[in-house]
């Protein structure tokens, strides 16, 4: 009988997730501008009509909890994409690595871009960096070889920082490492999504509680379903997709 | 010994108080007692109180995060911030007064009275890590949203108090926000020597300073912290500041009187102050970045605030430059009513400093229990600054009742003359 209940629950927060009006997430044009393009990624959806996306990341790019992995943002973005990328092939893979700093990740990037060979790889990076103390400057030095490595592997980048969380903000100091993404996206020529700034624009909104004291994952999943779909919306944006033109009624 | 009376800051002079400072042929007791009351009359230099209590105020919103007053802070308009403003100030301040108990007493007792400032500095940062510990406690204890399971890992070290609290009486272990005491305590420890040869040899202890300065960039040292990295404020780097300041005090700004009435270094210093208000700003206004040449950024990129960055470093002597040049020792305004909360909050730095810190944590503590916007993220900053003000002058309340304001000392000078306490 539990079963049933549970697997109710979870049919309808799917429903939930997917039906999630995307006015909800709806994130200023400004936050999600880039002067970088994704070259490679337009390509790929004009003229092969297939989009393989790799997203590298810690902890914080996954969801714990029954059937984490469908309601974290990569397999929302993956979703978000499909729907407004229609009659393209969408693959979003995952690759969690967690307690990863960014420079042992770096040494893990070239077998994830050889075994998915992505066209688009979205590096989340910078937390494990941050409870570690590790020197921004060796932050950035790391950061940067990893962008080489995927550059050089024929895939565009997007990096994406930590994420808005006022309650450990005055224990774990980010900025230094929002800093240093900024800027390697700046020099490097990359994407940077700036998560950070995203998710504060929503507290500041009032679209999500970021203080509120829940042990609940619906509005975990609810700022994942969003930040699948502002990734998405970066990308369509970058790769001056016709969005409009491909995509159906949502 | 050596005459210094060529030596002394153009204030210390105009108050006679060079003689004073000359180590006395015979007793120096009665001299400083006859001499004390006429100092203390105009003996202060009300800019150092009134710089470091606006340093004060904008060390205390920028310890809030996400304030929106945040962005009347220096910080966000320059490459150095205040925190290079109360560095400097409390080395000119501790020369000041400690090099006088110095000449006056010798180097035991003035070693001794610097020791203790330095105890009153642990038994506040430790004060303070308690409360700060509290809070943090609340945290992990109510907070556990599965939003942030990673983020929360930054409270692990509450598995293991024992090891976090020995960590902390070692100075080892410093939350964000709490890395300024530590400095200023190991800065302190280390001013009985230098102050010794400071009296000496001016320029040398200042040279010497720079040499430590440049090893510590070329060799990187720095002191460990808990559970790992390094001290965020590099006391090997600041200690820099802390000695110009004293030097500064102790015949350096005489000295460079030359330099500081040269129009030519006035106008150097606005340049580079505008051309840091452009880097600055283009940080965060994509418009501006487009005008900013990518060599430039990747040169000056990043700018680094742990080793003090000589960016940093310059773009404060450049801001010092410019206010003794519009803001001078009498000018009017020090007289003002409206400046008189900053320059008691600067005289009474070591309370003032401590209870910014905790007003922070508690102010972040409302706004996160309220979810509160940008409406009560001012209210408290606000609050704060009242709160720092009323404290400030309660205390120089318990000092006049106690007979230790400066209008009514007879006793040799301690750290309250001249900018406030050391």
């Amino acid at each position: 009988m539990s079963y049933i209940i549970v697997a109710f629950t979870a049919l309808a927060l799917v429903n939930a997730a997917t039906a999630a009006p995307a006015s909800d997430c709806d994130v200023s044009e400004s936050l999600i501008a880039s002067d970088s393009d994704l070259a490679r990624v337009a390509q790929a959806i004009n003229e092969r009509h297939r989009l393989n996306i790799t997203v590298v990341g810690s902890a914080s790019s996954a969801l714990a909890g029954p059937d984490g992995a469908r309601f974290a943002y990569p397999a929302r973005l993956e979703e978000a994409l499909r729907q407004r990328l229609p009659g393209n092939e969408i693959k979003v893979t995952a690759h969690i690595q967690l307690k990863l700093t960014t420079a042992d990740m770096v040494p893990a990037l070239p077998g994830i871009l050889a075994e998915d060979k992505p066209t688009l790889v979205i590096w989340q990076a910078g937390t494990v960096d941050a409870l570690r103390g590790v020197e921004p400057e060796d932050f950035r030095g790391s950061l940067e070889s990893g962008v080489d490595l995927i550059t050089a592997a024929d895939a565009d980048a997007i990096l994406m920082d930590m994420q808005y969380s006022p309650r450990t903000e005055s224990m774990l100091g980010v900025a230094p490492y929002a800093d240093a993404m900024r800027w390697v996206a700046q020099q490097r020529g990359v994407v940077l999504f700036d998560r950070l700034a995203i998710m504060r624009s929503w507290a500041d909104a009032g679209i999500f509680d970021l203080y509120a004291t829940t042990k609940d994952y619906a509005m975990a999943r609810h700022v994942h379903e969003c930040i699948g779909w502002a990734l998405a919306s970066q990308i369509i944006n970058a790769a001056r997709l016709d969005a409009a033109k491909m995509q159906t009624t949502r | 010994m050596a005459d210094y009376s060529g030596d002394w800051h153009p204030m210390i002079r105009t108050l006679g108080l060079d003689t004073l400072l000359r180590r006395p042929p015979t007793a120096a007791q009665p001299a400083a007692k006859a001499a004390a009351p006429a100092v203390v009359a105009s003996g202060r230099d009300l800019r150092l109180d009134l710089f470091r209590g606006l340093a004060l105020w904008l060390i205390f919103l920028d310890h809030i995060p996400e304030n929106v007053l945040n962005w009347f802070t220096i910080r966000n308009y320059g490459f150095s911030d205040a925190t290079e403003i109360f560095i400097f100030i409390s080395g000119y301040t501790a020369a000041f007064v400690y090099g006088r108990t110095m000449r006056e007493r010798g180097f035991v007792l003035s070693s001794a009275r610097i020791l203790r400032r330095a105890w009153q500095l642990y038994v506040a940062h430790i004060f303070l890590f308690t409360i700060f510990l509290a809070e943090i406690a609340y945290v992990a204890s109510t907070f556990d949203n599965p939003l942030y399971a990673e983020e929360m890992k930054v409270l692990d070290f509450l598995k293991q108090p024992d090891i976090t609290i020995f960590q902390a009486l070692l100075l080892k272990f410093k939350p964000v926000n709490m890395d300024v005491l530590p400095l200023y305590i190991i800065l302190l420890l280390l001013f009985p020597p230098t102050l010794y040869v400071m009296l000496r040899r001016p320029n040398f202890a200042l040279a010497g300073s720079a040499a430590v300065y440049a090893l510590t960039w070329k060799f990187d040292w720095n002191l460990p912290a808990y559970p790992n990295g390094v001290w965020f404020f590099n006391p090997f780097a600041w200690q820099l500041l802390f000695v110009f300041g004293a030097w500064c005090a102790l015949g350096g700004a005489h000295r460079l009187g030359g330099l500081l009435r040269s129009r030519t270094v006035l106008a150097i210093a606005i340049v580079y102050l505008l051309f840091a208000l452009v880097i600055t700003l283009s940080w965060y206004y994509e418009p501006i970045a487009r005008f900013v040449p990518n060599w430039i950024g990747e040169w000056l990129y990043p700018i680094d605030k742990t080793n003090l960055d000589v960016l940093r470093f310059a773009h404060f002597l450049a801001l010092a430059v410019v206010t003794i040049r519009f803001v001078p020792r009498d000018w009017p305004g020090l007289t003002s009513p409206f400046l008189q909360p900053a320059i008691r909050c600067g005289q009474h730095s070591l309370e003032i400093f401590c209870l910014g810190v905790f007003l922070a944590f508690a102010g972040q503590f409302v706004i996160a229990e309220s979810s509160g916007g940008p409406l009560l993220q001012t209210g408290i900053s606000v609050l704060g600054i009242l709160i720092m003000i009323a404290t400030a002058n309660l205390i120089s309340w318990y000092k006049a009742i106690e007979g230790r304001t400066p209008s009514t000392r007879v006793k040799p000078a301690d750290a309250d003359l001249a900018g406030g306490e050391a």
